[in-house]
């Protein structure tokens, strides 16, 4: 410290108050300016795991936060042109099995199914995923396509994996063009570093 | 001053969609001015609580109807 600094004879009890007043409203200013943001890592690509990131993304948009997914791995296939999304329920005890249609008896009622071995029968994964995608319907949950297109509107910034494209030998034709940049994770980390709330998906 | 007063059908719509278009109807208003949000949804009550607590605008009142939940929202 420079021997020129101006000495004040403050007593330190004010001082302490003074400073504490300062910081308790240079704190609240910058809590009522402060934009809240959101980084999301989505690394899958079925059909039910689509559904958090878009949702949480296109939600916090609408709240006003500013928001990036990072697309990686099985999750790039969420930002492909054509989604062909499916649910398995290989793996997956707790999905519900329960037809969306029918009578009343049997309509909307677990079926005790071991997913497991019926994974097995060719066609079971499709069917599941008919069964999965009609429930939505009726239950009035947004298709993907639509939470996508709703996120691109509140202006969520998608972020796709360089890694992964030329991984699995992607075209980039082959995705939406909203994406905003190809990057890699020393290119992502630095925006999730900063953001209020991380999430990996 | 007379406020203007909007209206949104959010029913038969689940989360997040009450809140999307919420927030998308909301844009479109003038400050002061009131939406009338109706929802099915039973989880719009509490996420249009916070949707309000974040975003600044004034939950003015919020309802159970006959076929689902009322909200007044007045734009910040």
């Amino acid at each position: 410290m420079s021997s020129t600094a101006p000495v004040y004879d403050i007593p330190k009890k004010d001082l302490d108050r003074w400073f504490d007043q300062r910081f308790a409203e240079k704190m609240a200013e910058r809590e009522a300016t402060h934009i809240p943001s959101m980084t999301i890592i989505a690394t899958k690509g079925t059909l039910d795991m689509a559904y958090p990131p878009f949702i949480l993304a296109s939600t916090a948009a609408a709240l006003g936060w500013d928001v990036s997914i990072f697309f990686t791995f099985y999750g790039l296939n969420l930002l492909k042109q054509d989604l062909d999304l499916k649910v398995s329920p290989l793996g997956n005890p707790a999905m519900p099995m329960k037809l969306p249609e029918g009578p009343t008896w049997i309509k909307g009622r677990e079926i005790p199914m071991p997913t497991s071995v019926m994974t097995l029968v060719p066609g079971f994964e499709s069917m599941a995923t008919g069964m999965m995608k009609k429930t939505m319907d009726n239950k009035g949950i947004a298709r993907i396509e639509q939470l996508r297109e709703l996120c691109v509107e509140a202006d969520v910034k998608l972020i796709a994996c360089q890694m992964t494209v030329d991984l699995f030998d992607y075209g980039k034709e082959d995705f939406i063009p909203e994406i905003e940049e190809w990057v890699g994770a020393a290119s992502f980390l630095p925006r999730a570093q900063k953001a209020d709330v991380n999430l990996f998906v | 001053m007379s406020e203007t007063v909007h209206t949104l059908d959010a029913r038969g719509l689940n989360c997040p969609l009450p809140i999307l278009r919420t927030r998308k109807a909301i844009t479109a208003l003038a400050s002061g001015d009131i939406l009338e949000v109706t929802a099915t949804d039973p989880g719009s009550v509490k996420d249009l609580d916070s949707f309000c607590s974040q975003t600044g605008h004034e939950m003015v009142s919020s309802k159970q109807v006959e076929d689902g939940f009322f909200f007044r929202i007045r734009k910040a």
